[in-house]
């Protein structure tokens, strides 16, 4: 059980990295990532809604598409509950604390047709985690527990590509750069090396 | 170039999603590690596109301003949840291969973009091109990222082998953030260079030295033709 939980973790975090290796959500990965404290209050947006998203998503599709045998519809209902929830999210932040707004609420409205949020959604419906934790059966790992501790560290996950980009950019500002590499470029080609990175921990979870 | 050629220009080269606005980026890298990958999704979202742009135009004087971006995501859904069946059914190796992509078509910023900059606003036949020219600017752009990565990556080239002689950095994610960045750069490069040349050639055939007044003149007539 721990062992579980613990590859889930990695899986979530590391291996299976959302923005370097599944390719989730590049767009605030290169648009809000010039310094790494925009970076890190993205991410920790990002990772919020990832897991309230989750978790009202998850049991949705269990228990009411699927019995109801309208489990196609899912991509409608989805982004329609991500757009409201996000809305929602912002309201509520802007109300209890101003100051946390200031600093994450302005990021919310961005990340409503942000892959990563529908990506953790459909990803968690798929039955991927049991091809991450080897030696489990099928479907034992397809409970909102275990889908909720996946979003989680994805978003955590998420965070840390953001951090890291958002250092090597402010580094890579002071630079020159031919006049064709600058901007996305020498972004992507910079993200190519922490990939390179990241693709290590594949070969060990 | 009458009005249909320009925007179609527009949409594959001068405004190219992929390479020139950089949109769709999640598509492009996750679906270009093969030719036929990349094929498959840029010409997936050319058909999006392209009926939602026609949807879109059609009911712009119905959808409520206020409501619209609800409206475009609605429409968009649905056009995605229908490609999924007909690719469940007719290309099952497709959609397998796609995976969690194919949903995440909805939340395609080139699409939306699309819809709010353009179908909102213009009639139908003119959406319809845009749709199309968009779109297929955006497949070329992920096969010719699939064609270099199958080819250094897999050493085949839309399935077939053609050597033994691989690269696993190209097939890998980091070769995918690679070979976009340097593509982005070497477009940019070719067209600013074609963009001079042609300034230079319209300019000589003039007969004005600085080519700036003689340039700015069709184009502000064009803009006022759209307006």
């Amino acid at each position: 059980m721990f062992q579980t939980i613990l590859l889930i973790i990695i899986a979530a975090t590391f291996s299976q990295n959302f923005i370097l290796v599944k390719f989730l959500g590049i767009c605030p990965f290169l648009g809000v990532s010039k310094k790494t404290s925009s970076a890190f209050s993205m991410g920790i947006a990002v990772t919020l809604v990832m897991v309230i998203a989750t978790l009202v998503t998850f049991p949705l599709y269990m228990y009411v598409l699927k019995p109801l045998n309208i489990a196609y519809l899912e991509i409608i209902f989805f982004i329609f509950i991500i757009a409201a929830l996000v809305q929602m999210l912002e309201k509520i932040i802007a109300k209890i604390s101003p100051a946390l707004y200031q600093s994450m609420g302005i990021y919310l409205p961005l990340i409503t047709t942000n892959c990563a949020i529908l990506g953790v959604a459909e990803i968690v419906l798929v039955d991927e985690l049991t091809a991450v934790v080897s030696g489990v059966a099928a479907g034992t790992l397809m409970n909102l527990g275990f889908a909720l501790l996946y979003a989680l560290f994805a978003g955590v996950g998420f965070t840390l590509a953001m951090v890291l980009m958002g250092g090597v950019r402010e580094r890579m500002e002071k630079l020159p750069v031919a006049k064709c590499m600058k901007g996305f470029p020498i972004t992507m080609v910079a993200a190519s090396f922490m990939a390179m990175a990241f693709y290590v921990f594949t070969l060990i979870a | 170039m009458n009005k249909f050629g320009k925007i179609a220009i527009d949409g594959l080269v001068t405004n190219n999603a992929s390479f020139k606005l950089v949109l769709g980026t999640c598509a492009a890298l996750g679906m270009s590690a093969t030719a036929i990958g990349g094929l498959g999704m840029g010409l997936s979202v050319t058909v999006v596109l392209l009926i939602s742009n026609v949807l879109i135009s059609l009911l712009r004087k119905v959808i409520p301003n206020t409501v619209r971006i609800p409206a475009f995501v609605v429409i968009i859904a649905t056009l995605v949840t229908l490609l999924r069946f007909f690719l469940d059914k007719f290309l099952p190796d497709l959609y397998e291969t796609m995976g969690v992509f194919l949903p995440l078509i909805v939340v395609n910023c080139m699409i939306l973009g699309r819809a709010e900059a353009f179908a909102s606003k213009q009639p139908v036949l003119d959406s319809a091109i845009d749709g199309v020219a968009t779109g297929l600017g955006f497949t070329l752009a992920l096969t010719v990222m699939g064609i270099i990565r199958e080819l250094l990556g897999n050493g085949s080239l839309f399935g077939v082998k053609l050597w033994d002689f691989t690269i696993g950095f190209f097939s890998k994610s980091a070769g995918a953030f690679f070979v976009y960045g340097i593509c982005i750069a070497l477009f940019v490069f070719i067209t600013d260079r074609v963009e001079k040349a042609f300034r230079a050639k319209r300019s000589q055939k003039l007969r004005v030295p600085d080519g700036i007044a003689p340039l700015e003149a069709p184009e502000t007539s064009q803009a006022k033709e759209e307006a």
